[in-house]
Order: structure tokens, then sequence, then C-alpha cells
């Protein structure tokens, strides 16, 4: 089996979000996110509940990216119903964004002013809502400090010095579990519910990270290389998830 | 018993949509869009709409027609293509104002408007900018002992409602025989005038041999006129029928990069009637 790639490893890291989670629907939104959810479903977290990226729900492991797979289909679940699924709280959403800072808060709407932005982004989709109602990972493919930015320009997904100040009573369904980037792993363990490193990808210094992000990230003593997969891990990618390799395509092997 | 023949023309839909008025469109993204009604509305006097929508094209085309003041959205995207680029260039130029809402509180304001109550409360909004960005939405006190304050989203009352199903009849019974009914009837059942086109007028009893009962659901009672528009949905997808055109789609795309390039778009595709259309895109 050759080595693993970094998209392996990415993929990994963002199974490794739904881990202990049980039977919610693991919804997570983009290509290498999607592998991730899959995968966790096949090896440690069989009882997660997935999508097939639209209306659907099925029981067994789709390919991404495969023209109409054969799908077991087990529900269904249009875009209203999953509003039920969200504000019911039986759900943990991987979601990206154009900008992310330090507490979490999250922007893909648009930057800039309001009445003229100077980019025009998606707009604020789902990402209040899934903030404030169920657990919430974010994938970065792209770690940077134009993404990691002190400040976001809208607060889309809500951070934690936000949902702080909404108080426990308001807040108590928000949680914010982890973020994946092309560069490491983070979660928000840090005082204040400010992010935190828990790893740096193979090839990856921790100076690399710091020096691609744009906010004061908390670094504990010893952080380690992120988890590499198993064989069994890379089989179920390579064989079954991610058989034309897109997840290469969003983040390339350095 | 014949239904009532609730029949009318593309004309008439656009007469009946005047300045200023507040328009919600069915469908999702780039996916079921009554495509033949809005490019009639490119081709009419009409102005300063403020459109509703879980936006796809039809935002950019009539933003970049220049029959929009406003958009009341959650997201404005052609799905094989993440962003939509004439919204993006109408809004970087400062053309149109938007009314950026999470899609939940979407569903939440077109149910308000549905039940005729003035809001429905929820969770969704709080700790985000949504409150920031719209100064006027308020949050509401629970009356009972657990004293939970909720944001109330207002009802989204529409004036006119523009949909497109696979199926209808002359009565306006509209049937879906794609995956994701999406919020179609919602649209309907939030606006005072609402009109459904589809790629074909069937007779009542043949519903039945296309679909289940639960593909039917769009009813009378919901639609003031229906229209035929067969391929009506092109560029957009209307799956099992036909997928979404990607190539046309991609030259659509192509058309934001330029004044001359938009101008030779339009002149090919929108200033044409719809048949004219339908020949040059088959």
């Amino acid at each position: 089996m050759s080595p693993p790639t970094r998209a392996e490893v990415c993929a990994v890291a963002l199974a490794e979000c739904f881990r202990g989670d049980g039977e919610i629907l693991a919804n997570p939104i983009g290509t290498l996110p999607t592998i991730g959810g899959r995968l966790a479903k096949a090896t440690f977290e069989p009882a997660l509940v997935v999508t097939d990226g639209e209306a659907l729900l099925v029981e067994n492991i789709l390919p991404v990216g495969v023209d109409a797979p054969d799908k077991v289909v087990a529900g269904f679940n249009p875009y209203r119903t999953m509003f039920d699924v969200v504000w019911s709280g039986r759900r943990h959403i991987i979601m990206g964004g154009s900008q992310l800072d330090g507490f979490g808060n999250q922007n893909f709407a648009f930057i800039g002013p309001p009445e003229k932005p100077t980019t025009q982004l998606l707009g604020m989709r789902g990402a209040p809502g899934n903030t404030i109602h169920n657990k919430t990972s974010y994938w970065i493919s792209n770690h940077s400090t134009r993404v990691m930015v002190p400040e976001v320009s809208v607060v889309c997904g809500v951070g934690n010095d936000r949902a702080a100040n909404l108080g426990p009573e308001l807040a108590r369904f928000h949680h914010l579990v982890r973020v994946v980037t092309n560069l490491c792993v983070c979660d928000f363990g840090a005082p204040e519910g400010r992010m935190r490193l828990l790893s740096v990808h193979p090839g990856v210094t921790v100076d690399d990270v710091v020096a691609a992000t744009g906010f004061e990230l908390n670094i504990p003593s010893g952080v380690g290389p992120t988890r590499l997969p198993t064989d069994d891990e890379l089989r179920w990618i390579r064989e079954v998830i991610d058989p034309l390799g897109l997840g290469e395509k969003e983040v390339p092997n350095p | 018993m014949p239904v009532p023949d609730k029949r009318v023309t593309i004309d008439d839909v656009v007469a009946s949509i005047q300045d200023g008025m507040t328009v919600g469109i069915g469908g999702w993204g780039s996916r079921r869009k009554p495509m033949a009604l809005v490019r009639a509305l490119v081709r009419s006097p009409v102005r300063d709409l403020t459109l509703v929508a879980y936006g796809g094209p039809e935002i950019g085309l009539l933003c970049r027609a220049g029959k929009v003041r406003r958009v009341v959205y959650s997201f404005c995207s052609l799905d094989s293509i993440a962003l939509e680029p004439h919204f993006r260039n109408a809004r970087q130029s400062g053309e149109v104002l938007t009314t950026d809402l999470d899609e939940g509180m979407f569903l939440l304001g077109l149910q308000a408007a549905a039940w005729r109550v003035p809001f429905l409360p929820t969770r969704v909004g709080l700790g985000s900018d949504v409150m920031r960005l719209n100064p006027a939405l308020a949050t509401v006190k629970s009356p009972y002992a657990d004293g939970e304050v909720l944001v109330a989203m207002p009802a989204l009352e529409l004036d006119v409602a523009l949909i497109h199903m696979h199926r209808g009849d002359q009565g306006g019974n509209g049937q879906c025989l794609g995956i994701d009914p999406y919020f179609d009837d919602l649209m309907c059942l939030a606006a005072r005038k609402r009109f459904m086109s589809v790629e074909r007028i069937v007779d009542t009893d043949d519903f039945l041999r296309a679909g289940p009962p639960q593909s039917i659901r769009i009813n009378r009672l919901m639609t003031d006129g229906v229209v035929e528009t067969p391929h009506g949905a092109h560029f957009t997808e209307c799956v099992p029928d036909y997928p979404r055109d990607e190539a046309f789609q991609r030259d659509y795309v192509a058309s934001a990069k330029s004044d001359d390039a938009w101008e030779a778009f339009r002149a090919k595709y929108l200033d044409v009637e719809e048949d004219e259309y339908q020949a040059a895109v088959l």
C-alpha cells in the first residue's frame, strides 16, 4: 500500500470529528468532509446516518463524484426535512468558510460593507441556524492568513465569544467541535473557547501553522503529528469512497 | 367533474407583475426554476422588484437586466458553479440591496405568511450577524415559565409567486416528479397571486400514472394560473425530464465577464420569444 497522501490524512482527521457521535446525522459539506463522514460510518462510527448528498438517507457507503451509484435508500430527507433534523439537534455538520476567526466565527456571506460589498460570496446559507442548534466543525482547505483572520467581515456561523454573550441558556445547543485544515487539526479547548492546535499533518511544522494563521492560536506543549490512516482506512478511501481521487484535487499532495 | 380552466399565457403572467412588487420564485439554486417566466420578465418593462428566493440564475438574470431593487436571500448559487456571477457584479457595484437571512429563517418567514401569523419564533439568528444586518428583526420573550428569548421571524409576504412543476392540469394542480419538492408550495401559500409553469399540462387522471399521490405537491387552492412551458426550466435542472444544461450555464457565466459578452448573450437568448429561445438552445 503506497503511503498516505495529505488528502487522506485530512479525510481521516475529518472522520475523527464524528467519533463518539453515535446515531446522529453526519452532514459534511464538500468533497473531503464527505469522504471523512463516509469513512467514519464505514469504520469506527457505524451508527451514523448519512445522506447521498441530496435528499436521500442511505445505509451503504457511497463513492464521491460517481454518477448514480447503487444506493441502499433508508429515508427521505429533502431540504425542508433537514430543518427538522437541524433544529432538533441530531446532527453534526462540517462546513467550510471563506473567513474564520479564533473564536470560530465563520463567514461565507460577503466581505465589505453590506450595501456594496467588495466581495459577494454565497450568503448566510444555514450557518446561523446550524451553529446555534447542533454540533459544528469547520473544514478549511486553504489554511492561510486570508482565511484565518483576526475578525470576520460577517458572522454567519456563531463563534464561542458570541455564544458566551448569549449566555448558557440561549446558547445551550451551541457546540463547535473541531477545525480541520489542509495543515492541521484544532479544537476550541483554549481559555474563553479560543482555538487550540491539536496536531499538525505530516510534513507541516507548528511554525508553518502559526505563519498561516492571522490570529493568536493557542499552542499547547507537545503538539504531535495528526494520526495517520490505517491500512483499513486507506482501503476504504481508495477502493470504495474516493476511487476517482477527488480528495487530492481539493488538497494536492505537497 | 372537469377542473376549472386556469390556463394562462406567459404574457398574462408578466402583465400581472408591476413595478415595485415582491416576487417569490420557487426551485432551489440552479434547480427547477421557472426560467421561461423569468426570461419574459427580463423582456418586460417592469422594474424595482424585490425578489425572494432560494437563489439561482433567476436572481442573476433579473439583476443584470436592471429589474431588481432588493434581493431577500440566504444564498445565491449555480450549484455546479458555486457563486452567481451576475448577482455578484450587481452587489459589488452597489446596484441591488439585500436582506441576508439564514435559509431556515426563510422557511419560517414563508410559513408565517402562509399561516397568516405575523411571525414565527426561532433560535436561528441569535448570536449571528443576521441580527446586525437586519436591524428591524426583533426578538420575543416566551410568555411561559421558561421565559426564553427567541428571534421573531416576520412573515415574508409575497405579491406574486412563480414556480415550475413537471406536470400540471388545467385547474392548476401540480406534480413534482423530482426527488426534492423544495419550498414551492410555501411560496404559493405566502403569495397573493400564484402562477405555476409546467413542463406539460396533462389530464388530472394522468397524475397517478406518473407518480404517487405524494408527488402532487401543488393543489389548485395554491394557484391562480397555470402555463405550459416545455423545457421551461432550462438551463436549470428539471430531473427527471432533463438535467441542468452545464454547457449553457458556463456560457451564461461567461456573459458576466464584460458588457459586450452580456449584450451578445442577451440578444441571442433574451431579446427573443420563448419559442425562439427554445429553438436556439436545442
